[in-house]
């Protein structure tokens, strides 16, 4: 007996409380699965709508508490390091959680108007949000995989369930194989990571980077390549962004903003993550390539944007846009750069969930033109104005958290002396203007006596947009709550 | 009496304490939250109740130019509450000699042009982005922080963009983008040049985007600052317009409702005007004298271009857009000569401009709304049918001219003899201009008003007593300005010399002195004789 209890598996020391968030999560996503297999007459679009929304706020009461804990007591890991609670990662969490509630009041209505089922809907969108959480959490690549792989095929299944409308279908077969596309190139780059230093913990790595100076280090540079590449397909950002217009403009418009905001966080909480946690001390090695891959996403996502013609489509092309300024930031290596890119990722998330939650309500057939705009300004005035802040913002006017948001990445380029990048980066937004007010033109010049459009516009949307405006408003406004939250989230490496 | 005394206790206290500027500029932003509230099945209010609140930022403007003390050249009324620690930035406004008439400028044209012109459908979100329009040009006057500043010369253009979209003529959908997309443009590079310059004058005293530290500071070298300026001095040079950036004026001129037009002429314009001075010769003085030729000859080819374009028009709205262009240019002229008397010049000139102008873009509406055209051809003969019209016309348009006893003769009179002491050869240039305006004002009257008459040019009803009294502030201004301008110069003279020593305390520019007055010996004189 005594011999055998040495060889008992003593498994690592685990904080179930930090773990909570992606839990609850999960919890309800099998809650909402079981109460509809055993009841599925019960289960109507509003118990997992409420579900889901309960779940969210729960977790996000977890997340709050983490977070004090993270500030007073510092940061910790779990599970043998390979799960951070730090800052950075609460902080996603809350994003990622109000992205959450934002698209289940969102998909509430829509699933019922384009006959759904809800209950799978719900169930795959909490799974991909506690994928999102793990991902932003992650201090190890593997357990970063993991998290990836669960937001993503959690995607793959939203963006099809539209099982009637042969674009959705496409879209998805789309995002499937180019995801796994991707998947492959990160996971090569894990493998080589690996390779050369030992080890996929995030904290190893950087301990071993900052301790080793290599004879070679080709092994190093490529697996970095490969994960930059990975990266750069999950966010959208040029040139790998080729699949973004034609999914977002195929898939069910709360998919779309699922996709474009926290689908697009997540992606770059890894970026973030990995790059400025494990590879900082080779900053000097990759930043010169987020560079140039921030210009020339900066420029295609502007330049493309304006010559569409389909609303989705346009803001595809300005989503990626976004990214190339969440990569001006990035690319400036400074916890100042870093803070600027929560800044604006958490900002942006509700710009476009907003925006979102009006495309999903004037229509959603395969085709979004902008004809279907024109007049809303004045049959539908304040829905009409709440499109156009939510539009102005993302073109950076001030007065919204837009604005606040680009004013910190120039200050973050400007910091690290690419004044060139900056500049571009201002003239992208000038570009990108013109498309935003296109479609407020749209919506405001009619010839007189023409009718706009009159959609219906639930109440749990109308709850999103007011949120989203109000928000992006306030944050334009009195900016400073949310920038020394971003500042407080710095991520840290620890070794649990 | 006792009232008295309570008024006279309020005044000081409140001259002390209570925050005036903050008020200006936010209860026309009120009186849109107000108006926004209004029921809509009352339109007829709109536009009395945002006019009630404009009148309140005006007669808080009235009160400040009251209480303003003339001999100082410092900003005064100043008030600084922190706003984004994070970043170093503060709410800091304060007023001076350069933009306190400006302010006034903004405060008296705003409730005229709401009352005067009515804007025919939708008077709620027309009124409520006036008053916006208002509140972000008193704020983009009166900012004394950087990025306050720029907060508030882009958001202007969100109603301007609304109100030419919204209330604008056949091609208001390309003249509000072309508008918008032009001043941001320009405006892109600035926000670069805005973040370097706090940025790289940190230091040890730390980052502030504040602009009397920042022009103390003078940190940069040379190089960087001329760099930033140019950023700068690029988004003032398309928002003034300066040849050859003004493409987008005539089109946002002419396709924006005339409340549109007026406000755009008479405060917005200024507002590149403002920011050369303001932002321009006070932070960068060492790049603003290296600069001074290139920008003073591209003032100059405007005023002599906006004229020459101006006989060419056709059209009576683009044909004053045009004559904007060339005022505007000889503002310029006045500014980058760097001497006491062409820089109160250039700023009576704003003033002047706004008056004259104003007036003019809105007698242009009152014609289109009886005639619905603005086509010079297709007027004649008006003077018979419309003698007071036509009486009006004459006054703002002889001001605009620059004839003596009006003042727009007293800017430009005092811009020339500023500008001849170190600009001479553009000084001469310019002058042809005044002749060149004579020439496109007097003949586009003389194919309007006079000639022969058509039917419907017979039937073009006079003006009423209400549009009449709508002119009346402007002619009232117009004329007194001309007699007695001493008031406006006082005030605006200690900051102009303040400006011009700080630029000869940073760079080796230095203003000629004044010429010793010649004392001729008479008994010398006489003395050689012999």
């Amino acid at each position: 007996m005594r011999g055998l209890s040495q060889l008992v598996f003593v498994g690592p020391s685990i904080d179930w409380w930090a773990l909570l968030p992606q839990m609850i999560l999960l919890g309800a996503a099998l809650l909402i699965l079981l109460v509809s297999a055993l009841a599925p007459q019960r289960t109507s679009g509003g118990f997992s709508t409420v579900t889901t929304l309960c779940a969210a706020v729960t977790a996000y009461f977890v997340a709050l508490g983490l977070w004090s804990d993270v500030q007073t007591e510092g940061p910790s890991a779990s599970i043998a390091s390979a799960l951070g609670v730090d800052g950075f990662s609460i902080f996603f969490t809350i994003l990622i959680l109000t992205g959450l509630v934002a698209t289940a009041l969102i998909a509430h209505s829509y699933l019922d108007r384009e006959g759904i089922d809800p209950p799978e809907f719900y169930a795959l969108l909490l799974c991909s949000a506690a994928g999102a959480i793990v991902m932003a959490s992650a201090n190890d690549l593997i357990v970063m995989f993991l998290g990836l792989e669960a937001l993503s095929i959690g995607l793959y299944v939203m963006i099809a369930m539209h099982a009637r409308r042969p674009e959705a279908r496409e879209s998805a077969m789309k995002y499937f194989v180019l995801g796994a596309f991707s998947s492959t190139f990160l996971l090569y780059g894990i493998a080589l990571i690996y390779g050369s230093t030992g080890s996929t913990n995030l904290v190893h790595v950087r301990d071993y980077l900052g301790a080793v100076v290599f004879r070679d280090q080709h092994l190093l540079m490529a697996g970095m390549a490969l994960l930059l590449v990975g990266f750069s397909f999950k966010v959208a950002a040029a040139p790998f962004h080729f699949w973004a217009p034609d999914v977002y403009q195929g898939a069910p418009s709360p998919v779309t903003g699922w996709m474009a905001s926290i689908a697009k966080a997540a992606g770059f909480a890894a970026f973030l993550r990995v790059f400025f946690g494990a590879f900082g001390a080779h900053n000097a090695d990759w930043s010169p390539v987020v560079a140039v891959l921030a210009f020339l996403t900066l420029v295609t996502g502007s330049v493309m944007a304006i010559l569409q013609s389909d609303v989705k489509r346009m803001l595809a092309f300005s989503s990626i846009s976004h990214a190339g300024y969440v990569l001006v930031a990035v690319q400036s290596t400074a916890d100042g750069g870093t803070s600027a890119a929560l800044f604006y990722l958490f900002t942006y998330t509700f710009m476009v969930l907003g925006s979102f939650a009006i495309i999903g309500a004037m229509g959603a057939d395969g085709e979004h033109p902008l004809d279907r705009y024109a007049g809303l300004g004045r049959s539908r005035p304040v829905l009409a104005m709440a499109f156009t802040i939510l539009l102005l913002a993302q073109a950076g006017v001030p007065l919204t958290s837009g604005f606040v948001g680009k004013f910190q990445v120039i200050a973050a380029a400007v910091g690290h002396r690419s004044y060139l990048l900056a500049a571009v980066a201002m003239l992208s937004a000038v570009i990108g203007a013109f498309m935003y007010l296109r479609i407020v033109m749209t919506m405001y010049v009619v010839d007189d006596g023409a009718e706009g459009p009159s959609p219906t516009l639930h109440w749990t949307v109308a709850i999103v947009l007011i949120g989203t405006v109000g928000f992006t408003l306030l944050v334009g406004i009195v900016p400073q709550f949310l920038i020394e939250f971003a500042e407080d989230a710095v991520p840290v490496l620890i070794r649990g | 009496m006792g009232a008295v005394a309570v008024i006279e206790l309020l005044a000081s206290q409140s001259a002390s304490s209570f925050p005036v500027l903050n008020a200006i500029i936010l209860v026309p932003v009120l009186g849109a939250l107000v108006v926004v509230l209004l029921p809509n099945s009352r339109p007829e209010m709109m536009r009395p109740v945002g006019a009630v609140f404009a009148s309140i930022a005006a007669a808080m403007s009235l009160y400040v130019m009251a209480q303003f003390s003339s001999h100082d050249a410092g900003f005064q009324f100043e008030s600084i509450q922190s706003w984004i620690p994070a970043l170093g930035i503060n709410w800091h406004v304060g007023i001076d000699g350069i933009s306190l008439w400006l302010v006034v400028l903004t405060g008296l044209i705003t409730p005229i042009v709401l009352l005067a012109v009515d804007p025919h459908h939708e008077p709620k979100s027309y009124t409520a982005w006036l008053l916006l329009l208002q509140a972000g040009s008193f704020g983009a006057f009166l900012a004394l922080d950087l990025f306050l500043f720029f907060v508030m010369f882009e958001i202007v253009l969100v109603p301007m963009y609304m109100l030419i979209g919204g209330w604008g003529y056949e091609d208001r959908r390309y003249a509000a983008t072309k508008f918008f997309i032009y001043t941001m443009a320009g405006s892109a590079l600035m926000l670069v040049a805005i973040v370097s310059v706090a940025t790289l004058s940190a230091g040890e005293q730390g980052i502030t985007f504040d602009v009397v530290e920042l022009a103390q500071r003078q940190a940069l070298s040379t190089n960087t600052a001329r760099l930033c300026f140019l950023a700068f001095a690029l988004a003032f040079v398309i928002k003034v317009p300066i040849f050859p950036m003004h493409t987008w004026l005539p089109d946002a001129h002419t396709q924006a409702p005339t409340a549109g037009s007026v406000v755009l002429a008479a405060v917005m314009l200024k507002l590149g005007t403002y920011g050369l001075l303001r932002f321009g010769l006070y932070l960068f003085p060492e790049a603003s004298v290296w600069s001074a030729p290139t920008l003073a000859t591209l003032g100059v080819i405007g005023v002599i271009y906006g004229a020459i374009v101006a006989t060419m028009q056709k059209d009576l709205k683009r044909l004053v857009a045009y004559s904007s262009v060339a005022h505007m240019g000889f503002i310029v002229l006045g500014i980058f000569a760097f001497t006491t008397q062409s820089l109160e010049g250039g700023i009576l000139q704003m003033v002047n401009h706004g008056l004259s102008t104003g007036a003019l873009f809105l007698l242009v509406g009152m014609l289109y709304e009886r005639r619905k055209t603005r086509a010079i051809e297709e007027l004649s003969g008006i003077q018979s049918a419309a003698p007071i019209f036509a009486g009006f016309f004459t006054i703002v348009m002889l001001s605009s001219i620059g004839v003596p006893g009006l003042n727009g003769f007293v800017g430009e009179f005092l811009v020339l003899i500023g500008s001849y002491e170190t600009r001479r050869w553009w000084t001469i240039i310019a002058a042809t201009g005044v002749i060149l305006a004579a020439l496109y004002l007097l003949w586009a009257y003389q194919r309007v008003f006079h000639g022969e008459p058509t039917a419907t040019d017979e039937a073009t009803p006079d003006l009423t007593l209400r549009e009449g009294l709508t002119l009346a502030p402007f002619i009232a201004g117009i004329i007194f300005l001309g007699i007695y301008p001493k008031p406006l110069l006082d005030r605006i003279e200690p900051a102009v010399d303040g400006l011009i020593a700080h630029i000869e305390n940073h760079s080796d520019y230095e203003r000629p002195s004044p010429a010793a007055p010649v004392i001729v010996d008479h008994n010398q004189l006489s003395g050689d004789d012999h």
